[in-house]
């Protein structure tokens, strides 16, 4: 897979980020503000904890019923009349899409919120192919004006403050400078309306696809998204392979825990179910709808029974808005679509480990995200997992089905974890090492690189807690002696 | 954490792991946490043979060397003594991360029963021991950092506060987002310095805000994070694990 994102290490991106005043300000308010929404949406944490085991069987039970959901899903959506396409690769996908546009003659093309979109790249290669694509989400939109990439899954504009949106809006559109919000967001509006009228095709995403009625369910806010689904005459709904539920039951938790996670709202003002194209008698809706189902390296997470747990995201941004390193860095730096933790488990199996290799490692495993996941992904968990695959560290995983696996494997740094574990493994080897190093406790420099370019260098104590005990025990075996030897 | 954990009877003996950090760096934690428990009557067994619970090397995806170094430690416990560590993050290894590393390895059951016997110190001071704290320090205002394993792995948040509030002297106060990480997490620290640097120098920020004389916590990395980042800072609180600072102040004359 192509992605254009990234265009130098992750290092250096870190550094640019980190030390950019606007950046951490714009973040750091967004997500404390996110993370409080969430907390008072979840006024019992027995009812969050009951839903979260609820939400998580139900997609554990989907994804273990995967193939035959799909086929479900296919066969109920061709009944009621949309058009159902497979594609195992993002460019496969963007082809497929530009078929129907060509055969339709389309020229422009307006879009709802899609991360599978933004993962394969859609408006790159339809504008390459001379078709116009205009995102109509707010954030979006703003993201589009000013040619970068979403910096969050849910809010794609979060890294910008209304100062910034205005400048943009005033450069590119010629609106006021205003931090008026309301009158931000109306003007956008104004302009989006006129090209939805125009809009040969609405492209949309998928929240959750109902096999067994065949339904799309679509989350959002503005009415972007009903307007996408129903202006133009033709739809296209884009999504993962992984995001099939198996009934309607299935939707109500899955779409509250969502929605409270997410922006801590109980219900978003619209939700989309999509069954159908405009029936014969129906004033409104479009005359075609498809669905494209991406693979993209998914079916080879679904191989492993661990990494599974992956493809149970809901995409609520919550393990973002709760993750320490996400708050300081922001979501361009890592340098991928899916930022945070769950793009740190998800991007190394689409975009192969041996690219995203610097992501596993870069999170203190404090836990937080998987505490907030609405599905249980065990985040962590999976970190740690792909850390050893990152540095092939267990024989335990030899067929593993990650690509790019090993590709840390290098240097010095496996002989060093060699000798760590000789030294560790005898206690014996132990004691005369660390013996050894409290001698020249002097000589530790105090220039641990890394370490003290913001801290102390730590102090080796004078005795170790093995010595201490040992002399402890040894006065108490030669005073007991005594005491013996006294009667 | 809505689970509710049941906890043993006082026991008579237990066994008592260092932990590496605490071993070279922090030996008066351990020696006090040692103490701590033996003023409540129990015996204090310490392995000669421990070294390290092979966390460094877990987390850093060396997961065959991390099971050497593990599998030489299950061998310390014979008896079936309960296990104390006065660390958070290497009780989770053990206790969280033993049965897994082990699955299908012949160590299998003898990783899950030693998994089962661990404590963290603070838990099994408040828990097991309900241990009774007379105060004789000077009045003092302190923050408490809880170590993310702790928090989340063991789910120990509520601990080492319920602890410091049995202290007649001393006030604890909150700084903001006080279950935020210190940015610490091993080598973390050191893979990815620019990151965890912004993260410890919030939580000294943090910290310092709330004026407090000293910062207490019950793991020895945020500690080592923590103070040597304030140190760095030139602030003016010190960094003490709870274990000592419970022990000095219970013995002060
Ligand atoms: S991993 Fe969990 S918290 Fe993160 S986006 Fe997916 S569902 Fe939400």
């Amino acid at each position: 897979m192509s992605h254009n994102q990234v265009v130098q290490e992750f290092h250096p991106r870190v550094h640019e980020a980190i030390t950019n005043p606007q950046i951490r300000a714009n973040f750091r308010k967004a997500m404390d503000g996110l993370m409080d929404k969430r907390q008072l949406a979840f006024p019992s944490d027995d009812e969050l904890q009951r839903t979260r085991e609820l939400a998580a069987a139900i997609r554990l039970r989907a994804l273990s019923k995967l193939p035959e959901l799909l086929e479900k899903l296919e066969a109920n959506l061709t009944a009621n009349g949309v058009k159902v396409h497979w594609a195992e690769t993002g460019d496969e996908a963007c082809k497929i899409i530009l078929d129907i546009c060509n055969e339709k003659n389309a020229k422009s093309v307006i879009k709802g919120k899609s991360m599978v979109s933004e993962e394969m790249e859609l408006n790159h290669y339809l504008e390459e192919h001379g078709i116009e694509a205009l995102e109509s989400d707010l954030g979006e939109y703003i993201v589009q004006l000013a040619e970068e990439t979403p910096s969050h899954i849910i809010m794609p504009a979060i890294h910008k403050n209304t100062d910034q949106i205005s400048d943009l809006m005033h450069e590119k559109t010629g609106t006021n400078k205003s931090r008026d919000v309301e009158y931000l967001t109306a003007e956008a509006r104004q302009q989006l309306r006129e090209r939805f009228e125009k809009a040969d095709v609405g492209v949309s995403g998928v929240n959750f696809a109902v096999a067994e009625t065949g339904t799309l369910c679509l989350v959002e806010n503005e009415g972007n998204g009903r307007l996408t689904t129903t202006v133009p005459p033709v739809h296209i709904a884009v999504t993962g392979i992984e995001k099939v539920v198996e009934n309607l039951e299935d939707v109500a938790p899955l779409l509250s825990l969502l929605t409270r996670s997410a922006t801590g709202q109980h219900i978003t003002t619209y939700f989309n179910m999509i069954s159908s194209p405009r029936k014969e008698g129906e004033l409104d809706g479009p005359e075609e709808v498809h669905l494209v189902l991406v693979d993209s390296g998914r079916s080879n997470i679904y191989q492993d029974d661990e990494l599974l747990d992956t493809l149970r995201c809901i995409r609520c941004g919550a393990c973002m808005n709760h993750c320490p390193v996400y708050t300081r860095i922001g979501g361009h730096a890592y340098g991928y679509t899916y930022p945070g933790p769950i793009g740190k488990i998800l991007m190394p199996h689409l975009a192969g480990l041996d690219d995203a290799k610097d992501l596993p490692s870069a999170s203190s495993l404090c836990g937080a995200c998987g505490e907030v996941c609405p599905v249980k992904i065990p985040i962590p968990k999976l970190l740690v997992r792909l850390r050893e695959e990152s540095v092939a560290g267990d024989h335990n995983h030899d067929n593993s089905v990650v690509k790019g696996r090993g590709a840390k494997r290098k240097g010095m740094e496996p002989l060093i974890w060699k000798g760590w574990a000789k030294m560790h493994k005898h206690g014996g080897l132990y004691r005369t090492g660390t013996g050894l190093a409290t001698v020249f406790r002097g000589l530790v420099p105090s220039n641990l690189g890394a370490w003290t370019n913001c801290r102390t260098a730590p102090k080796l104590a004078k005795t170790t807690l093995h010595q201490q005990m040992k002399a402890r025990s040894q006065n108490n075996a030669a005073s007991q002696k005594k005491d013996g030897g006294d009667q | 954490m809505s689970t509710i954990k049941l906890y043993p009877p006082k026991p008579e003996k237990v066994y008592f792991f260092g932990t590496c950090l605490v071993d070279l760096f922090y030996p008066d934690a351990g020696m006090a946490g040692i103490q701590l428990l033996e003023r409540e009557g129990i015996e204090v067994i310490f392995p000669q043979d421990q070294t390290c619970c092979g966390q460094p090397a877990y987390t850093s995806g060396y997961h065959d060397q991390a099971r050497e170094v593990a599998a030489a430690q299950l061998k310390l416990f014979p008896e079936d003594y309960l296990i104390v560590l006065p660390s958070g993050s290497c009780a989770g290894m053990m206790r969280e991360h033993y049965p897994e590393l082990f699955a299908g390895q012949p160590e299998e059951e003898l990783a899950k029963n030693v998994a089962s016997r661990v404590y963290e110190l603070t838990e099994f001071l408040l828990h097991v021991c309900h241990i009774q704290l007379e105060d004789k320090g000077e009045p003092i205002k302190v923050a408490m950092h809880t170590s993310c394993s702790a928090r989340r792995e063991m789910g120990l948040g509520e601990v080492g506060p319920a602890l410091l509030n049995k202290m007649a002297n001393v006030e604890l106060v909150e700084q903001a987002r006080v279950k935020e990480c210190c940015g610490f997490g091993g080598a973390f620290s050191v893979r990815h310095p620019e990151i965890s640097e912004a993260m410890v120098t919030d939580k000294v920020e943090a910290i310092d805000a709330t004026g407090a004389d000293a910062m207490i916590t019950s793991d020895c990395g945020c500690m080592m994070n923590i103070t040597g980042a304030a140190e760095h800072m030139n602030k003016d609180f010190n960094g003490e694990h709870i274990a000592s600072f419970l022990w000095r102040r219970c013995n002060e004359s």
